[in-house]
């Protein structure tokens, strides 16, 4: 007796095309109501003003130096007449990393708390991860047809492992004699959660979600294919005309987008003392002018 | 107050609070099996080999009394971590009892569990464990707020608490702004915030270097003088168990191997492993001038039954320098030497004894520190009489015998 693989995901495809279209439907709905719904708010945003407000993020979280490069670097794009597509980009990388999120940290979670749980997902995350990009755009083209949903879905698999690893293993890193300290004062297993392992956890669950939001924008190129629109048109052009001009400009948007975001997710897990500062001072000043 | 001894002084009342029996605690897969094994006799070696499992407690059974710092002393290895965290259940016993106000807490369930660690047992972290993200009257108030009690009322508390150990001044700061010695005061005021009868101190003071370690050491003794509660204490450090603890039980590879006052178990260790520990220990510490005097140096005279002439016939006879006069309580008159007396007798002076009562021969209080009265003994030119609150003779300290005693350690 033989069988083929191949022919056994076609009919699991066929038979959740065949039954469950209605639920298909909804999912779609309401993926496409946030993506458009984003990219719609985005788009509306003028660009000076969409400089700006990168350039600001950039002085508040990193450095006045970045925030140059920021609006230098945006007004580049401007000038290459891609900030439409990449806000449309922006928009798909946001929404599918929240969606990552919603999905991931939950499921790191209970990776943390059950080695029973973890033993049967981190199988699937390597399979995620590696399995080509490519691949995802077929079962997401069929049940979702093409547009930004199907490479909104397609883009949060293969985004999402980073950040239920990141989550889990940031959740089993805590110091044992915090979470030894927690249960000793009588937290219940929802209070060690919230306020002992989550807290303590956020670095490593920022590199997740940094590591997410990277893999993202890489997907929303590949996921042009399937009519996901922004900068992966743009590539994609360049590639079917092969014209490297344009393919150029497509790649340089990318990348420079790719560095703010990186740049300023990576500032919201390391860099949280900069938001502090002044409350620090303010706490360091008190005991020394009693001690005087 | 110089009469009472530390323990009368101690504000233990005696009672039992924690009640341990048979308390067995075995690490591994087939629990079970080790335990049949373990109470079959056989050695851990082949527990472990038969089983792959490992003994963390092996049958304690023990009391601990209400109002007294109880330290548990060990080796790393010895099992006394394991067996703290056996008492609010961090760690899970294998079998056993244990007893917190005559309720098994190993038959609690999860929630009533809960309940007892907010209430009625805190902890103290070797190294701190204060959450870095919180400030320091927010690390304080930790488990009050995990106990639900209101954001005013637990700031008050967390601030008295801050006080207790005065840190007062610094409650907006962050754990990492502080010094080792401030990190553990905020972690003795985050234990002491929701006023427990029991506190559990894990190596609380070893990771401080030690002037800071001897500096919490004392407010700790303090802390106990103003509000008595049971702290269990786990140590490896001797000379720390014998400054503060009101009794000591020490562990050896997961048994306890010996439960007693400091004295007791200096005088009298239960085997060689517990000696090793005085090696380093200054005996002079931990013994009291009562500890050391013996009766059997010196004749004791009653002063009432017995005429001068016959005293001295019995130091002659007994080849004795020196005898202590007493009344019939036993109560310390004075001490006579054989020239001294013999000198009054033919001299006939009335009551012999008394005129023949050595003039420098102060007696030394009982409960004396040994160390305080070393000099007071070299100098003397013979054994130093000692006395106890009542004034009744205890006996005597000569040179050799306090020799003896110093070189013991050693």
């Amino acid at each position: 007796m033989s069988f083929d693989i191949g022919d056994g995901i076609d009919s699991a495809v066929n038979y959740i095309l065949d039954n469950f279209s209605p639920a298909l439907d909804l999912v779609a709905a309401s993926i496409g109501f946030v993506t458009d719904g984003l990219q719609n708010g985005l788009l509306a945003i003028p660009m000076p003003v969409g400089i700006a407000v990168f350039a600001l993020l950039a002085l508040w979280r990193v450095s006045f130096g970045f925030a140059v490069f920021a609006g230098l670097s945006l007004a580049l794009v401007g000038q290459m007449g891609l900030w439409a597509a990449m806000m449309e980009t922006l928009s798909l990388v946001i929404a599918s990393t929240a969606i990552a999120m919603i999905v991931g940290l939950p499921l790191g979670v209970a990776m943390a708390r059950r080695d029973s749980v973890a033993a049967i997902i981190r199988p699937a995350l390597d399979l995620m991860q590696t399995m080509p990009a490519f691949v995802y755009l077929i079962p997401a083209a069929m049940f979702f047809g093409l547009g930004a949903v199907p490479g909104t879905i397609a883009t949060v698999i293969f985004s999402m492992p980073p950040v239920v690893r990141l989550t889990n293993l940031g959740i089993r890193q805590v110091d044992v004699e915090f979470v030894e300290a927690g249960n000793a004062f009588g937290c219940t297993p929802t209070q060690l959660l919230l306020k002992v392992q989550l807290p303590n956890a956020m670095p490593s669950i920022m590199a997740g979600i940094n590591q997410t939001i990277m893999l993202s924008l890489s997907m929303v190129v590949i996921a042009s294919m399937i009519g996901a629109g922004g900068l992966g048109n743009t590539v994609l052009t360049g590639i079917q005309r092969l014209d490297v001009g344009t393919g150029f400009e497509g790649g340089l948007a990318v990348v420079i987008l790719a560095v703010i975001l990186d740049r300023l997710t990576q500032s919201l897990g390391s860099k949280g003392a900069r938001l502090r500062l002044p409350f620090l001072k303010f706490g360091l000043r008190q005991p020394e002018a009693k001690a005087a | 107050m110089a009469f009472t001894t530390e323990h009368e002084n101690g504000t233990a009342d005696g009672s039992t609070k924690i009640k341990l029996k048979d308390v067995y605690k075995i690490f591994g897969e087939h629990t079970e099996d080790a335990l049949g094994l373990l109470r079959a006799g056989k050695s851990k070696a082949d527990i472990h080999r038969k089983t792959g499992c490992s003994i963390g407690v092996n049958g304690a059974t023990f009391d601990i009394k209400a109002g007294e710092i109880f330290v548990i002393m060990g080796l790393s290895g010895s099992g006394k971590s394991t067996l703290l965290r056996l008492l609010n259940r961090l760690i899970e016993p294998t079998a056993g009892s244990i007893e917190i106000d005559g309720q098994d807490i190993t038959k609690m369930s999860r929630k009533a569990l809960i309940e007892l660690r907010r209430r009625d047992i805190s902890m103290v972290f070797q190294s701190f464990a204060l959450l870095p993200n919180r400030n320091v009257l927010n690390n304080a108030a930790f488990g009050l707020e995990v106990a639900g009690v209101g954001e005013l009322e637990r700031k008050e508390k967390a601030m008295a608490a801050l006080k207790a150990v005065g840190l007062e001044g610094y409650s907006e700061s962050r754990p990492d702004e502080l010094s080792g010695g401030m990190k553990q005061r905020v972690g003795l005021a985050r234990a002491l915030a929701s006023e427990p009868s029991i506190l559990l101190m894990d190596e609380a003071f070893s990771a401080l270097d030690p002037l800071i370690r001897t500096e919490m050491q004392d407010e700790l003794v303090r802390l106990q003088a103003e509000h008595s509660r049971t702290i269990v204490f786990v140590s490896h450090d001797l000379d720390e168990a014998m400054r503060i603890g009101d009794r000591i039980c020490i562990m050896q590879n997961g048994n306890v191997v010996q439960v007693g006052t400091p004295d007791e178990i200096v005088g009298n260790p239960a085997n060689d492993y517990i000696r090793s520990f005085f090696r380093n220990v200054d005996v002079s510490q931990v013994f009291k001038a009562g500890d050391v005097a013996r009766k059997n140096q010196i004749t004791i005279i009653e002063r009432q039954g017995v005429s001068a002439a016959a005293a001295l016939e019995q130091m002659k006879s007994r080849d004795r320098e020196f005898a202590i006069i007493v009344g019939r309580d036993m109560k310390y008159h004075g001490m006579v030497s054989q020239a001294s007396l013999m000198e009054k007798i033919r001299s006939k002076a009335e009551d012999p004894y008394r005129k023949a009562f050595l003039a420098d021969a102060t007696p030394i209080a009982a409960n004396e520190q040994l160390s305080g009265v070393l000099g007071q003994v070299a100098a003397s030119a013979w054994p130093v009489p000692v006395v106890d609150e009542e004034h009744r003779y205890v006996g005597a300290i000569s040179k050799s015998a306090l020799l003896e005693t110093l070189d013991r350690a050693n």
